[in-house]
């Protein structure tokens, strides 16, 4: 088992080269640099800039910038937002931490709705029930991210004015006290459970066609044939062999909340790293996009590696080579 | 054997599938009886309705896929009676199967002796403890090596005949009267295949188990079973003991079966095809003699319209009235001879 971990983790050192090549190169294309800005200044002439472009090895060789760039980011060093003027890792710090709770939210949010869904129309599956469970799939898939959240921010936000319509937690609470808290999940709230409702498509189906699958094969009828009531083959057969796909599917889960999170974060002005990436974007804040697509390549590593490790924790075939 | 040996009689039982909200029978009014302590082999082509029959037993059927009716008393009961609650106390301890395929029959996230375990929990009273200690003793019976060790491994970690042997195990966990076995050794090579019909021998022979032995390999009937009971169509068209029925085999079907195997006395020479294939459940002819469309033209005028099962001599059943005047092409009299030289080469 640890073996395994531990060769899985190694591999990800040659994804990250290969994710931090691209996003270097995807750097350098992007128009102009951090000193571009000034150009226009007046009082700063060309042969200045230049100077500073030197001193901060704008000119060196391609792969001396490279290096410096990935010795700059292990040291935590991700640039200089020329918009804020400030560090792009002071910058991401705080909304990268929000981000992470709404996905955790929106993910935990998915899986209680999901998976009882998911069973119940897998195991009973063509009867009425698992209409309409299959119904509010097909209803969910094609209901575009961004209607929907508004819709819910206009009805639950603005018309009955349930939950709070912007911002991450009160400013008037001390952080770090309970009530702190228990405000940040009510800011929370309405926007995770927008982007869940429409999230459980996946696991609901996969689910779904996992179990009746399963339920088709042989070694269901061997437990059967055991005299195992169903209702126990259903939770020692059926199910653990049913989640197996779900796991293996949380990486590309975790790609999708961060994509939903850049629409949910600007309805609900929720300050995540997804609303910083379109303001940067619009901004031409390229510094601050260059270390944000960083990030995001960074926890889709991070998502594939846990789907993983939670499928070699389950499925003892994957643990040998 | 007298009637108080009967451990299984299956009366009239007629199974039907449904295919496009019709349903059409899979076996059509079946009549077997199963004695204590011996095997008795079902053969047939595929698609014949053999595993149909075993399932049929054990109620392993989809409930709304499958209408069942008749008897099939065992025991003293009739377990068409039973409920699927009741029907789980009988799976497992009462009646077990064994399947075709090693690959597929374990769940392949549990360790082996877990699953061997299993239907103790529901059929003894044994502690956990317990459980262990039979499953390993049950490994040790069906001859894995180093059973403590293989008691903790998963499937994948098997070979495909000892994957065989712990499906064995399984079904023999709690000693059942009766065992179905479907195709045991289809999916085996050839000399994992001996070994696994020595070892069912063997434990038939201690535990004085009756076995259904569903295949249609006849060189497996010869070497373990005591009666044959051949399958066309969802009926039965021949039934008998082994060694009269494979010396004089009196069905036309039967005949052909035999006939189409390779043998040293047919080297080198075409072998008898049956011409066609069984007739899938919908487009079955289910009026006169069901292998008539496969048969090279019958002589009308001694030949009896809608043959039923006769006894023509003492045990021996058949349902045809005219297989004496029937003849086969290229037919070889090898039946006389020594049988283990018919079926080499299987
Ligand atoms: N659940 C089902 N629904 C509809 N038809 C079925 C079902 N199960 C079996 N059949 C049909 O019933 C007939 C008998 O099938 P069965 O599986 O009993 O054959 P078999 O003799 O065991 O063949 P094989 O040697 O291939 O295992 C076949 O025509 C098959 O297509
Ligand atoms: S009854 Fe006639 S058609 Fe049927 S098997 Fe016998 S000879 Fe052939
Ligand atoms: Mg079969």
């Amino acid at each position: 088992m640890w073996k395994f971990v531990v060769r899985r983790i190694l591999i990800m050192i040659p994804q990250l080269v290969v994710l931090s090549i691209l996003v270097f190169i995807l750097a350098k294309v992007m128009p102009g640099d951090a000193l571009s800005g000034l150009v226009e200044t007046p009082g700063v002439d060309s042969s200045t800039i230049e100077d500073m472009r030197t001193t901060l090895g704008i000119n060196d060789p391609v792969h001396v910038q490279y290096l410096n760039w990935i010795k700059g980011l292990s040291q935590g060093d991700l640039g200089t937002s020329y918009i804020h003027q400030r560090p792009v890792l002071e910058l991401l710090e705080a909304r990268l931490w929000n981000t992470v709770y709404l996905s955790a939210a929106i993910l935990f949010l998915t899986y209680l709705i999901a998976i009882p869904l998911g069973i119940t129309a897998g195991r009973f599956h063509d009867s009425l029930i698992d209409k309409l469970i299959v119904g509010y799939n097909y209803i969910t898939y094609a209901t575009p991210l961004f209607i929907f959240a508004l819709l819910m921010l206009f009805v639950f936000g603005f018309q009955l004015q349930w939950f709070p319509t912007g911002g991450s937690a009160d400013i008037n609470l001390e952080p770090g006290t309970f009530s702190y808290y228990m405000d940040k999940i009510y800011h929370l709230l309405l926007p995770a459970l927008s982007g869940a409702l429409l999230a459980t498509v996946g696991t609901i189906q996969y689910l779904r066609n996992e179990i009746i699958d399963t339920k088709m094969k042989d070694f269901i009828k061997t437990a059967k044939s055991k005299g195992v009531p169903e209702a126990k083959i259903y939770s020692h057969h059926i199910l653990r062999n049913s989640f197996l796909p779900i796991a293996a599917f949380l990486g590309y889960e975790i790609t999708g909340l961060i994509t939903g999170s850049i629409f949910l974060e600007s309805i609900f002005s929720y300050p995540g790293i997804g609303q910083l990436f379109l303001q940067s974007i619009s901004q031409r804040d390229f510094s601050v996009v260059t270390a944000l697509v960083m990030v995001t390549g960074v926890a889709t590593l991070i998502g594939t590696l846990l789907s993983d490790i939670i499928l070699s924790l389950v499925d003892p075939r994957i643990r040998v080579e | 054997m007298s009637n108080d040996d009967i451990l299984l009689q299956v009366e009239d039982l007629t199974t039907s599938f449904r295919i496009d909200e019709q349903f059409y029978p899979a076996n059509d009014h079946i009549n077997l009886d199963v004695y204590e302590n011996e095997i008795v082999a079902i053969v047939g082509e595929s698609g014949c309705g053999k595993s149909a029959f075993g399932h049929s037993i054990m109620g392993m059927h989809h409930q709304e896929q499958t209408k069942i009716s008749g008897k099939i008393h065992f025991k003293g009961v009739d377990l068409l009676s039973y409920s699927n609650t009741q029907l789980n106390k009988v799976r497992g301890k009462e009646i077990s199967m064994i399947f075709q395929d090693p690959l597929t029959a374990l769940n392949p996230l549990m360790i082996v002796g877990k699953q061997i375990e299993e239907g103790m929990k529901y059929h003894t009273k044994l502690s956990k403890n317990k459980r262990k200690q039979k499953a390993i003793e049950i490994l040790n019976e069906v001859k894995i090596p180093q059973p403590e060790r293989v008691y903790s491994q998963y499937p994948h970690e098997l070979s495909g005949g000892m994957r065989q042997r712990i499906v064995i195990a399984i079904a023999i966990a709690c000693e059942p009267s009766l065992i179905i076995a479907d195709e045991p050794t289809t999916a085996l090579d050839v000399t994992i295949q001996a070994r696994i019909i020595d070892l069912l021998k063997e434990l038939k022979r201690r535990m004085k188990t009756s076995i259904i032995l569903i295949t249609h390999d006849l060189g497996v009937v010869s070497e373990m079973a005591d009666r044959i009971a051949v399958m066309y169509a969802g009926e039965f068209v021949e039934i008998g003991e082994v060694k009269r029925f494979l010396k004089n085999p009196l069905h036309p079907y039967s005949k052909s079966l035999l006939y189409s195997l390779p043998s040293k006395n047919n080297q080198g020479e075409k072998l008898h095809v049956i011409k066609g294939v069984v007739p899938s459940l919908n487009h079955l002819q289910r009026q006169g003699c069901r292998f008539k469309p496969r048969m090279n033209g019958t002589d009308d005028s001694i030949h009896e319209e809608t043959p039923t099962l006769r006894e023509v001599e003492k045990g021996h059943w058949v349902r045809c009235t005219c297989y004496k005047h029937f003849h086969i092409e290229n037919s070889h009299q090898v039946v006389e001879e020594e049988k283990d030289d018919v079926f080499q080469g299987q």
